[in-house]
């Protein structure tokens, strides 16, 4: 227990810990103070100065958000004083801000919008400064784009890209009139070690970092009438999609999605939960080989831990951070590109459908997956396997240009073949979800029976610790996997590059002893991906955690290798698990990079 | 109200080549470390870089923190425009830092100190490196364990604000921390650290060899002490002068004016320019019971005769700023702008004239907003030139 001491805000008395700010001690006692450089997943910066208060006995305002607590301290949150000087601030940041707001993909979810809204900054008094600085968008990259006309100078992204991601690939650079937000030296966004995971845009305030968005291409698919246009939803999106359209967070709409694709004129909704359970047979029974190949065969050539592929941030992060561990990556596809692969495969086949002719577009929470679905391996169906991908955001903004009223929406359900999935499919979304899944499975596998936990809820691996650990002991297994007798499977979980690094650090320092190791490019998993709703926050990501798990509890099927479509997958198409054809489809390598 | 002192009174303390160094060192370090400080404390030393924080509270404050780790840092980062002083200390008498460094060392509980040099020193290295070798040395005669080293800066003015120092020598980016924590509790690599200016620690040798009495004695109440002047502009005889605090204006520029002194900038471009009509009311010395204004920064005294435009020198001011903010903060970073492209818009007429009162309103919120004393300091030649200048900013 801390100590409490007493303070007034606006005369009105408040007791507050030791240690909290003013931004903190004005939050709990429900007064909002303004506030752009300030973010609850970052430290305090104290730099854009909108959130100045007065402290009574101090000739200077104090930034609430980096200003301690004191005893008996009088804060004033709303004097004149404070007002002018923050409406200053406002029309400072404005001025060197291209305020061509209709004319920006932010426009009506942009922080500093709201607060020229709140402060009624209706006059231009201060010279523009945006036009004499020479400003290019930096439009490179397949995921993000860069405008830094629009940017300011918050450091919000950088810290994101320091602190969350351990990646540095923003940087601050240059001082005074020219300080901005760069890359090593201004290269583009493609050219550096930006792994596209879309943080940076979910913390940015303003329009200076967006998606790239493919809303236009993917309107012109569905209005052509030779094109088969299928659409998959990854995992996370249904918890998310509802906060972009005006829902509590953690609100589940699903079948109110679903709905909202067929309106939207799509052909086939499907699911990327089913090959998210797709992955988990490919993927358990490669670890199950890799297990069997390091124990029974002696062979020290295989490489553990093993670790997941399906966040393609986190495949970007390793491929420059540690490319000598590529080989740790299983080389299963992520969900999406496994999906991608089969339909202008399977699906075609199975609908008599010209692969040429179908279109593929995927919504996914995620801004690294438009980097995946454009790599040049992501061609194995003899065609671009996934041609368009559209974050939960693009999603909504269709729903909302397409005039469905998402709340009056009946709910649906997704199609079939390739639209069923199980619970441990859903839980890919989130951060320890691949994992559950997979012991889900393999424990089944190898023993014939359920996983020791009750409920099938591997709570170990759950939550939103940095790096999680779990093991299971393997006993009395089925006859064929007799050497994993008594063998303690050993798995770590990580989300958030910066605690990919950590676990990362400690394979190559080779004091780790995992045999299973799952990684997240993002803070709480996919479900806290560059894609999903601005804003995001600790709470937030915690309220669409439960709705995940909630999904999965609700499920009839729980196990990815009960999923019926998924039994007959490999009956019709791919035989086996790790069989030719999945090799082919669904495997695919990976390619070192440089830092820099 | 009257003043203590009008008179200008030269001091001859700093420069005064001691060949005792070793002699007041070892006495010093013979002293126990609350004797030092109370001693420093009487003398009403403050810090003669800027901000005038009491020198030995510094000390005392430090001295406090329970760290084993802590730091001692001589802040050689003179950047401000028109200040020429410490150069001249760190050439001429660098054992009086030396000497003063390690007394602090021995009075907080720090064995590493460090001298914060300007990058465009950079040619002092090697006879400074020579003095912090002798002198290290007699250190090590006398068993006392303090080291000194030299860290160059790479040129950007802000990197002269203690925080920013910090993070420069810490290898990141210089950009001003949030207050508190103060360096005194959390500085150089988050531990404690006295980083006080060349000329404080040259002062402190004077008030161990001395006495706290003999410091004491100079200047007036509140401005105790000399302060090194460096004087530019439009003067017979530019050059680095030692004065007694507490002159008044006028008697300065009677002897280093030109007889046609239309203004004096006094503090640097992020002091104060004060017009001939308030020479006579205008005092030397910090803020307390005078009249007049500080010594925001440095000693730097510029004077301009009525052959200068003051448009022309505040437009160089702000270019300055303009430039060197560190760009983190808004009020700074785009305040400065605005003033840079105000005047001009003024200026062309592309403005009106009233424009400046807009700005003068600016100047306000951004000295009660920016994040460090630079940021709420950059106005200050601003407001003073347009509120004194207003016609020569307009036609």
């Amino acid at each position: 227990m801390s100590e409490k001491i007493n303070i007034t805000i606006n005369g009105m008395p408040v007791e507050v810990e030791q240690g909290k700010t003013i931004l903190e001690a004005a939050d709990q006692s429900g007064v909002i103070i303004p506030s752009l450089c300030y973010h609850k997943d970052l430290c305090v910066a104290g730099n854009c100065r909108v959130c100045v208060v007065e402290v009574v006995g101090q000739k200077r305002l104090s930034a609430a958000c980096a200003t301690p607590c004191e005893e008996g301290m009088e804060i004033r949150t709303n004097s004149l004083n404070v007002r002018n000087s923050r409406k200053h601030i406002i029309e400072l940041l404005l001025s060197e801000h291209n305020a061509d707001c209709t004319r920006c993909y932010k426009n009506g979810n942009c922080e500093l919008q709201n607060l020229a809204s709140e402060y009624k900054i209706m006059s231009q008094d201060f010279i523009p400064l945006a036009p004499q600085k020479k400003y290019t968008i930096d439009m490179f990259s397949p995921s993000i784009i860069k405008d830094n006309s629009k940017c300011i100078r918050c450091q919000r992204c950088v810290r994101t890209c320091a602190e969350l991601q351990g990646v540095n690939a923003l940087t601050v650079a240059f001082k005074g009139d020219e300080m901005k937000i760069t890359t090593f030296f201004e290269k583009a966004m493609n050219d550096v070690v930006c792994t596209n995971c879309g943080q940076c845009i979910n913390h940015c305030p303003t329009g200076a970092l967006v998606e790239r968005n493919y809303i236009e291409e993917v309107w012109e698919a569905i209005a052509n009438p030779n094109l088969h246009v299928v659409v998959q939803t990854a995992p996370a999106v249904r918890v998310g999609l509802g906060e972009e359209l005006g829902m509590q967070p953690g609100t589940r709409v699903t079948g109110k999605m679903v709905a909202a694709l067929k309106r939207l004129g799509f052909d086939s909704v499907l699911d990327t939960d089913f090959t998210a359970d797709l992955t988990i047979i490919e993927e358990g029974h490669e670890l199950l080989s890799r297990l069997k190949k390091a124990l029974v065969d002696k062979d020290k050539s295989v490489k553990l831990p093993m670790a997941t592929s399906c966040s393609p941030g986190w495949i970007k992060y390793i491929e420059h951070m540690y490319p000598e561990y590529l080989e740790n990556l299983s080389t299963c596809k992520s969900p999406q590109q496994m999906f991608g692969a089969l339909v202008k495969t399977y699906y075609a086949k199975a609908r008599k459908l010209s692969p040429d002719k179908i279109i593929s577009v995927s919504i996914m929470p995620c801004t690294a997956k438009k980097f995946e679905a454009n790599r040049p391996e992501m061609h194995d169906s003899g065609y671009r396997d996934v041609d368009y991908v559209l974050t939960t955001r693009e999603l909504a903004i269709m729903i909302k240009q397409a005039g469905i009223d998402f709340y009056k929406l009946e709910d649906a359900k997704f199609d079939r073949l390739m639209g069923e999935s199980s619970g441990a499919g859903v839980i890919f979304g989130a951060t320890g979800g691949v994992m559950e899944a997979a012991l889900r499975t393999v424990y089944a596998v190898v023993t014939g029976r359920d996983v020791p936990f009750e409920n099938l809820d591997i709570t170990p691996v759950r939550g939103m610790e940095g790096v999680r650990e779990a093991s299971i002991k393997i006993e009395n297994p089925q006859p064929e996997w007799a050497f994993l007798d008594g063998v303690e499977l050993r798995c770590a979980v990580a989300h958030g590059l910066v605690n990919a690094k950590k676990v990362m650090d400690d394979v190559a320092a080779g004091k780790s002893n995992f045999h299973f190791i799952e990684i997240m490019a993002c803070p709480g998993g996919c479900l806290g991906g560059g894609g999903q709703p601005i804003p995001t926050s600790p709470e937030i990501r915690q309220k669409r955690a439960e709705a995940i798990y909630a999904e999965d509890a609700g499920m009839p099927i729980r196990k990815s290798h009960e999923n019926p479509e998924i039994l007959k997958i490999y009956e019709d198409f791919l035989i086996k698990p790790l069989g030719e054809k999945s090799h082919h489809l669904l495997h695919t390598h990976y390619v070192g990079r440089n830092r820099f | 109200m009257a003043f203590e002192s009008y008179q200008l009174k030269r001091a001859d303390f700093i420069f005064k080549n001691e060949n005792d160094w070793e002699k007041i060192l070892s006495r010093t370090l013979s002293r126990p470390p609350q004797e030092i400080i109370n001693e420093l404390m009487s003398s009403e030393l403050k810090g003669r870089g800027g901000a005038g924080f009491p020198t030995g509270l510094k000390w005392k404050l430090t001295a406090e923190e329970s760290a084993s780790v802590k730091y001692v840092i001589c802040n050689a980062d003179e950047g401000e425009p028109g200040t020429f002083k410490d150069r001249e200390i760190l050439s001429l008498v660098p054992y009086k830092v030396l000497v003063a460094m390690a007394v602090c060392g021995y009075v907080i509980g720090a064995a590493n100190g460090f001298i914060y040099l300007r990058g465009e020193y950079k040619y002092l290295v090697p006879e400074l490196n020579k003095a912090i070798k002798e002198f290290e040395y007699y250190c090590k005669e006398i068993n006392h364990n303090f080291n000194i080293s030299i860290f160059l800066g790479s040129g950007a003015y802000i990197c002269g604000e203690e925080t920013a120092l910090f993070d420069s020598m810490e290898g990141k980016r210089g950009e001003p921390r949030n207050k508190p924590p103060y360096p005194t509790s959390s500085g150089y690599m988050g531990k404690p650290t006295v980083i006080n200016n060349v000329e404080t620690l040259a002062h402190t040798f004077t008030i161990f060899k001395y006495g706290a009495k003999k410091f004491y004695d100079l200047g007036v109440q509140y401005s105790r002490g000399s302060k090194l002047f460096s004087v530019s502009g439009d003067t017979p005889k530019p050059g680095i002068y030692e004065l007694e605090l507490g002159m008044s204006l006028q008697d300065f520029v009677e002897e280093f004016g030109d007889g046609d002194t239309k203004a004096v900038q006094v503090g640097g471009a992020s002091g104060f320019l004060v017009p001939r009509k308030k020479f006579a009311e205008t005092a030397i010395g910090y803020k307390g019971k005078l009249t007049g204004i500080s010594l925001p920064t440095g000693g730097s005294m510029m004077l301009f005769n009525s052959s200068r435009s003051m448009y022309n020198v505040l437009d160089n001011y702000l270019e300055f700023f303009k430039e060197e903010s560190c760009g983190q903060c808004t009020p700074c970073r785009v305040g400065c702008q605005q003033l840079y492209s105000g005047i001009k818009a003024v200026k062309r007429g592309e403005k009106p004239a009233q424009y400046l009162d807009k700005l003068l309103k600016l100047t306000e919120t951004m000295q009660l907003t920016a994040k460090c004393g630079l940021g709420q300091s950059v106005a200050n030649s601003f407001s003073s030139i347009v509120e004194n200048f207003r016609e020569e900013m307009i036609y």
